[in-house]
């Protein structure tokens, strides 16, 4: 027990997180690219055409692993900033920051994907709508948190106030998800519920699932490449950096 | 599968704009996104290369 929960906390020093990454990454790529190919293969050639929305609903398959991506990744990068706040781990700080610029893109993509949906259906680009406006919020929280640390030096402060900053955005993460049901929204239900059977076909299902998991496993082995290039350019003073890169 | 035709496929049902604004927006800013890693982790390399080979050349100099 004592064993494993050493061996746990050395991947906390940048030292041997950094190679370890490296390791990760290719096979991360490999599930991304797998799960993308049948994910896509599935959403244009296996799910049938929506009776209500054509084939304009196809959409779908990209706008829900994004938006749920952006929620997720908001969760992990505000764990490991509150990790590196109360440990002060040199790793969780990092990890944070790292994920900050991806979170960004999927929430970018989730409202761009979003407002080219929204525009067929429901006849606009964009209404000021419980759940669009909070998916808004969270952008401007990635870019408030990229922000805040840029504009700081010390990267161990700037490690800190990123932290505060996103621990309190977190309340905004149940407001995004509880949005369609606590207001009257013009914004669909969530089309996967935990306690009762999908509202949809079982391929458009799978489709889903299989996009979610490849833009999941593209997060994290893209996320992973950022945190070896900000592990070295905080590390660059270290003697095991020098080594490192010969 | 219910595509007759490559053009009814890129049509979308006169979806096209959407879908594939939709689709392109993202293949271009996952493609985009890895490249830029990429680049900022051989950015810091090289950099740490310089500096390393500076330190080198400093010696050398001292040695002398």
């Amino acid at each position: 027990m004592r064993q494993s929960i050493i061996q746990w906390f050395r991947f906390a020093s940048p030292q041997s997180f950094y190679p370890l990454a490296g390791r990760m990454i290719p096979w991360f790529w490999a599930a991304a690219i797998i799960f993308g190919i049948g994910g896509l293969w599935i959403s244009f050639f296996v799910a049938p055409t929506d009776a209500q929305q054509g084939e304009g609903y196809r959409i779908i398959f990209v706008h829900v692993p994004a938006s749920w991506m952006s929620m997720f990744i908001y969760l992990v990068m505000a764990f490991w900033a509150g990790l590196g706040l109360v440990l002060n781990t040199r790793v969780s700080g990092m990890m944070a920051q790292a994920l900050a610029p991806t979170g960004a893109l999927m929430a970018a993509l989730s409202l761009w994907t979003g407002a080219l949906w929204g525009k067929p259906m429901w006849g606009a680009w964009w209404v000021w709508d419980a759940r669009l406006t909070s998916e808004l919020i969270l952008f401007f929280l990635y870019l408030g948190f990229m922000a805040l640390q840029a504009a700081i030096d010390d990267p161990r402060r700037a490690d800190k106030a990123g932290a505060i900053l996103a621990l309190v955005g977190v309340v905004n993460i149940p407001i995004i998800y509880f949005s369609v049901k606590w207001w009257n929204t013009l914004h669909q239900g969530s089309t996967i519920n935990l306690n009762k059977a999908p509202s949809m076909a079982q391929t458009m299902l799978w489709g889903m699932l299989l996009m979610a998991l490849s833009f999941w496993m593209y997060s994290i082995a893209v996320a992973l490449m950022r945190v070896r290039a900000i592990i070295l350019e905080r590390e660059r003073h270290t003697e095991w950096v020098k080594h490192a890169v010969e | 599968m219910q595509w007759n035709s490559v053009g009814e496929f890129f049509a979308m049902g006169g979806y096209a704009l959407y879908v594939w604004g939709s689709f392109g927006a993202c293949a271009l800013l996952m493609i985009a996104e890895p490249f830029l890693a990429r680049r900022r982790l051989s950015d810091v390399r090289k950099s740490l290369a310089r500096e390393r080979l500076a330190d080198e050349l400093e010696l050398q100099q001292k040695n002398s």
